[in-house]
Order: structure tokens, then C-alpha cells, then sequence
């Protein structure tokens, strides 16, 4: 039996060449953090959506004030009229068409929210972690600063700041720039401490690197995707801070027009007129839905507990 | 031939933790180092093996005593000369996972010594530095553009190997470099180690808990015990003839592949807890834990005790 099956000769089984390093090739390519975000983002139906809405009313807030009537050109012969072809979202008391008036508020909501959002975050992000790094007199004079900083209402900086820089989008970024980096820096200070004893800082400075290339090359990149989350939550935050301040009257002065503003004014009139407060109303909440929403999911998406 | 590379003499480190506490983590320990050998620092969990490896590499600010390498006051090092410093001592972590950077590539990683001390003339020299470390310590050049995360433990640490070997090194703390990799991956990972001793001169700090690896490994064995020296001697000194009684108990609890050993050795007893080393009491360190405590132990903290061919034990009953 062995005779008729085994036909093979010693010539089979000759030595393949090793090739160590084929052995060790990795097929799969490499795939960075940011490449990992940026594929778990797009895979997430609610982050397209919201980012489209997001995107959509940027566009239009860019584009709409371009080609209609200017948002500041009174029309006394037409009060008040309801939404119709020639004034796609009517006009207000003045006869002023609202459609002008709505993208150019959503301009100035928008600037306020992204610069309300971000300007706080960078100056919280650098105090924090000076603080948190070098620890010390430095931690304690931030801290101490913050801690009393925390006590007085924002309502108080808000007003004096409005009443020294008079009312406008710069001088309501720098009221929540002043109030809102305290929580930003006291947050990254915490993520500094977590951050400054682990092995691979500790491995950055047997090798000489300088406390700011620590902070700044090797923390820094760790921290900074909870950032950019706080940023997409602190937006929305802003915008309605400032339709709060503009409602009760601190904010945007008319004819200049925000979102809140226009809120602010449709209010006394919304039993008559109840499509001048809906609207800009709208705009507001689905602005402020969409900023939440993509914020959780970027949130998600850059936990890299979650990676797979 | 005595030529030390290190000298720590009295070394102190306390950490205050608040309320008047003090933690002395690492209280009058003495060593020396020479060239070209290994000393073994073992000991259990807390008693300052990792302080110990920290504050030679100015890690942390010793609270006293002195540190000299090559015949220089490391404590006292200013600014320049603590940038020489750090090319010739190197640390390589305990943790694989927790000491890589995530958001670093392996390349990055490895050539950020080189950017640091400006070592590369070129990017592309650079580059071919990154790649000769790494096929140094086994990893082929394709790794380069890897992020840690993609590798297993044991190559983790080879990268971390790597990146302490760009500097060109005279001396390298081993903190526990190996405890976390599996037995296969522990035995290549020191036989690179020893392989890199023997090639470029190496001086190491072995510091391990795993008595069997650092007998492998070490010239000279020191045991901690809650921030003091036990016993501190030539490596088969202290294996052969262990004198103090910590030391003893230590090296009774090693299991030997050996049934008919096992089934006749008396293991020393060692009983209760680890003391707290936040405001220890004066005496012995471990008196309460010693079957042969006397009065003069729980009084007197003793000194290291000469025993012949530079063997030493600190212990009052010797």
C-alpha cells in the first residue's frame, strides 16, 4: 500500500528559503487617530445630519445677506406683513424684510457662538496648563484667581463689560471669554495633573525634552479631543447667552440684529405677529439641537475606548 | 579594577502627603556602580526600588545625599550640564502600554532624543539613525510609521529600548523593564539587554521584583526593604549566603522546579504586614515582621554591617 500511494521523493521536500522579513510584514495599513475619528464621524448617520444642518445654515448665513435687500432698509408703506413671495419671512414694525434680517442675525449668532466658544477654550487651555504642569505658586495664583473669579455672578462682568465696550458681537465674545475660560482651564488642569506623572511624560523628560514641548508635543494631543468636545457643547452655549443677553436687552443693538434680537423684538408683538418670534426661534433651537447633537457624537468618536 | 560609574550615597527622598505626614520613600539608601555591570535592586511593592531610579535620573529632587556620576555632583547639575546628563543616563519603563505616546508614530518616538539634543544633522540622517535603533532591538524599519498601539507588549518595549539606546547612553535604569511582558518575552528582552551591555559598554540599574531574572542578570544584588538597604553584595554572595533575615525569607519563598526540594526545605517565616513608611518609627524597619527581634531593633536602626568581599546586611543580629 505504501508502495502505490506514496509516490513522493526525497526531491519534495527540499527547504523553502527563510525570509524573516516577510514574515514579519504587516499587511493592514496604519491607521493614524485622527484617520480613526474622521471614519467613526462619517459612519454616524446623526453626526452627517447634524453636521449638514450645521453647515447648511453657515452657507446660508454667508451667502443670503448677499442678495437680498439690506437687513437695515426701513419700508414704512409695509408693517408687519406675513410671509408671502416678496417677503419670504415678512417684514417687522418698521417694514424691515425679515429674510435680510434673519441670515445677517444668524451671522452675528454664529460668529458669537464660535468665538464665544473658542476664545475661552484657548486662553483656558494655556492657563490650565501652565497651572497644572509646573503646579506650585503658579497652580496656586491661577487657581486662587479662578476661585474667586467663580464667585461673582457672569451676569455682573456681562453688564459692566457691555456698558464699558458698548453693545456689540466683540464686546460679548470678551464678556464669556472672561467668564467662560475659568471652567476651561480648571478642567485642564485636572487632565494635566492625570497626565504629568504617566510613564511617557516621564520618559519625554529623562530624555530632555523642555516643560513646553511636554505640554505643548505630548499632553496637549491627549487632551485635546475632550477639548474639542467641550468647544461643539460650549457653542450652543454661547449663541444662547448671547439671545438671553440680547432678550433682556444687554446684547445687539438694532438695527445691527442677532438672533436673540430678533426674538427680543418679535416677542412683544407675537399675538398679532407671532411668525417674527417663531422664526428666529426656530433657528435658534435647531441651530443649538444640531451643535449638541454632533458634539456627542464627536465625543464618541474620539474616545479611543471605543476604537475597533 | 574599581571604576564606578555611579555613587549614591544616603540618598533621601520623602514625599510630605499632606497633615504634617511625611512618606520617606527612599530613607539613606547607599550604593555604587561599576562600569560595565548590573546592579539588581530588588525588593516588594513600595519599598522605593522605583524612587530610587527616579531620582538618579532627576526624576524627582532627592531630599539629601548625593548622586555622583562619573566623579560629577548629579544633584547640583545646571542646566547644561544636566543636558549631558540625560544623553548618558536613560531610563527604560516598566509599563509598554503606558510609557509610548499614543499619538506619537514609533519613529517619532524613537527620533525625538535626537531632535531634543540636535544629535542628526539632517532629517534624512536622522531617519537612517531611527532605523538602525530599531533593527538594533529587532523591529524592521516598516515599524517606523506604526503608532504603539498596533504593536504587542514585548514589542512595545523594544521601541522603548530603542529610544533610550538613540542617545547613546553610558547607563540605563531598567525600571522593571521586563514584569510586565510574559516569560517567552521576558528572557528575549533581557538577553537583548545583555547583548547591548556587552556590545556598547552598558552600565544598568536592574530594578526587578522577579529574584530569579536579576541572579541572571546582575553583578551586584541590592535588597530594599521599605525605603532602607537590607543587604547589598555581589550577586552569588547574596544568593549563597543570604544574611539578613529578609533577604532569607525572600529567598526561601522561590520556588524550585525540584519535588524532592520542595518536599524537605523549611521555608523562613515572615508574618504580618508591611509597616507604613509615613512617619516610620526609629528602629529596624522590619522588626515587626522579624522572628529574631530584639530590644536594640526596635530602638536602633542598624547600619550596613561590613561581611567580607563587599558584602554588606543591615541587621543588629549578625
Amino acid at each position: 500500500m505504501t508502495e502505490n500511494t506514496c509516490n513522493m521523493t526525497q526531491e519534495d521536500f527540499a527547504r523553502l528559503p527563510q525570509d524573516r522579513s516577510l514574515a514579519d510584514a504587516i499587511v493592514r495599513p496604519s491607521v493614524s487617530y485622527w484617520r480613526d475619528v474622521l471614519r467613526r464621524i462619517t459612519s454616524d448617520k446623526v453626526a452627517i445630519f447634524s453636521f449638514a444642518v450645521i453647515a447648511l445654515i453657515t452657507l446660508a448665513a454667508i451667502i443670503a445677506p448677499m442678495f437680498s435687500t439690506g437687513y437695515e432698509t426701513t419700508d414704512l408703506l409695509h408693517t408687519n406683513l406675513p410671509p408671502s413671495a416678496s417677503h419670504w419671512f415678512g417684514t417687522d414694525s418698521l417694514g424691515r424684510d425679515l429674510w435680510a434680517r434673519v441670515w445677517m442675525g444668524a451671522r452675528i449668532s454664529l460668529l458669537i457662538g464660535l468665538g464665544g466658544a473658542i476664545v475661552p477654550q484657548i486662553i483656558g487651555i494655556f492657563l490650565g496648563g501652565l497651572s497644572g504642569y509646573f503646579g506650585g505658586w503658579v497652580d496656586m495664583l491661577i487657581m486662587r484667581v479662578i476661585d474667586v473669579g467663580v464667585c461673582i455672578p457672569s451676569l455682573v462682568y456681562v453688564t459692566l463689560i457691555m456698558l464699558w465696550l458698548d453693545s456689540g458681537p466683540a464686546a460679548i465674545i470678551i464678556a464669556i471669554a472672561i467668564t467662560g475660560w475659568m471652567d476651561s482651564a480648571r478642567v485642564v488642569r485636572g487632565r494635566m495633573l492625570q497626565f504629568k506623572n504617566r510613564e511617557f511624560v516621564l520618559a519625554a523628560r529623562t530624555q530632555g525634552a523642555s516643560p513646553l514641548r511636554i505640554i505643548f508635543r505630548h499632553i496637549l494631543p491627549n487632551i485635546l479631543g475632550q477639548q474639542v468636545v467641550s468647544i461643539t457643547s460650549a457653542i450652543p452655549a454661547a449663541i444662547f447667552l448671547e439671545a438671553y443677553l440680547s432678550f433682556i436687552g444687554l446684547g445687539i443693538k438694532s438695527p445691527m440684529t442677532s438672533w436673540g434680537q430678533l426674538c427680543q423684538t418679535g416677542a412683544s408683538f407675537y399675538r398679532l405677529y407671532p411668525y417674527q418670534l417663531f422664526i428666529p426661534g426656530v433657528f435658534i433651537s435647531v441651530t443649538i439641537l444640531a451643535f449638541y447633537l454632533f458634539g456627542n457624537c464627536l465625543r464618541d468618536a474620539l474616545d479611543p475606548h471605543l476604537r475597533d | 579594577m574599581k571604576d564606578p560609574v555611579l555613587e549614591v550615597s544616603n540618598l533621601k527622598k520623602y514625599f510630605t502627603i499632606g497633615r504634617g505626614q511625611v512618606l520617606k520613600a527612599v530613607d539613606g539608601v547607599s550604593f555604587s556602580i561599576q562600569r560595565g555591570e548590573t546592579l539588581g535592586l530588588v525588593g516588594e511593592s513600595g519599598c522605593g526600588k522605583t524612587t530610587v531610579g527616579r531620582t538618579l535620573l532627576r526624576l524627582y529632587q532627592p531630599d539629601g545625599g548625593t548622586i555622583r556620576f562619573d566623579g560629577q555632583d548629579v544633584t547640583k547639575a545646571g542646566r547644561s550640564q544636566s543636558k549631558v546628563l540625560t544623553r548618558k543616563m536613560q531610563m527604560v519603563f516598566q509599563d509598554p502600554y503606558a510609557s509610548l505616546n499614543p499619538f506619537f508614530t514609533v519613529g517619532e518616538i524613537v527620533s525625538e532624543g535626537l531632535e531634543i539634543h540636535k544629535l542628526c544633522a539632517s532629517k534624512r540622517e536622522a531617519r537612517e539613525r531611527v532605523y538602525e535603533l530599531l533593527s538594533m532591538v529587532g523591529l524592521s524599519k516598516e515599524h517606523a510609521n506604526r503608532f504603539p498601539h498596533e504593536f504587542s507588549g514585548g514589542q512595545r518595549q523594544r521601541v522603548g529600548i530603542a529610544r533610550a539606546l538613540a542617545l547613546d547612553p553610558e547607563f540605563i535604569v531598567c525600571d522593571e523593564a521586563i514584569s510586565a511582558l510574559d516569560v517567552s518575552i521576558q528572557a528575549q528582552v533581557v538577553n537583548m539587554l545583555m547583548k547591548f551591555q556587552e556590545k556598547l559598554g552598558l552600565t544598568y540599574l536592574f530594578i526587578a521584583h522577579d529574584l530569579s531574572m536579576v541572579r541572571h542578570i546582575s553583578d551586584q544584588t541590592a535588597v530594599m526593604y521599605l525605603g532602607t538597604m537590607a543587604e547589598y553584595g555581589p550577586t552569588q554572595e547574596v544568593y549563597s549566603h543570604p544574611a539578613h533575615p529578609y533577604t532569607q525569607g525572600l529567598l526561601s519563598a522561590v520556588p524550585v522546579a525540584d519535588p524532592d526540594y520542595e518536599r524537605t526545605h523549611q521555608r523562613v517565616p515572615m508574618e504580618g504586614e508591611v509597616t507604613s513608611p509615613v512617619n516610620p518609627k526609629p528602629g529596624c524597619r522590619f522588626c515587626a515582621r522579624c522572628t529574631r527581634a530584639t530590644d536594640i531593633c526596635r530602638r536602633e536602626s542598624p547600619a550596613l554591617r561590613d561581611l567580607g568581599s563587599g558584602h554588606q546586611a543591615a541587621c543588629h543580629n549578625l
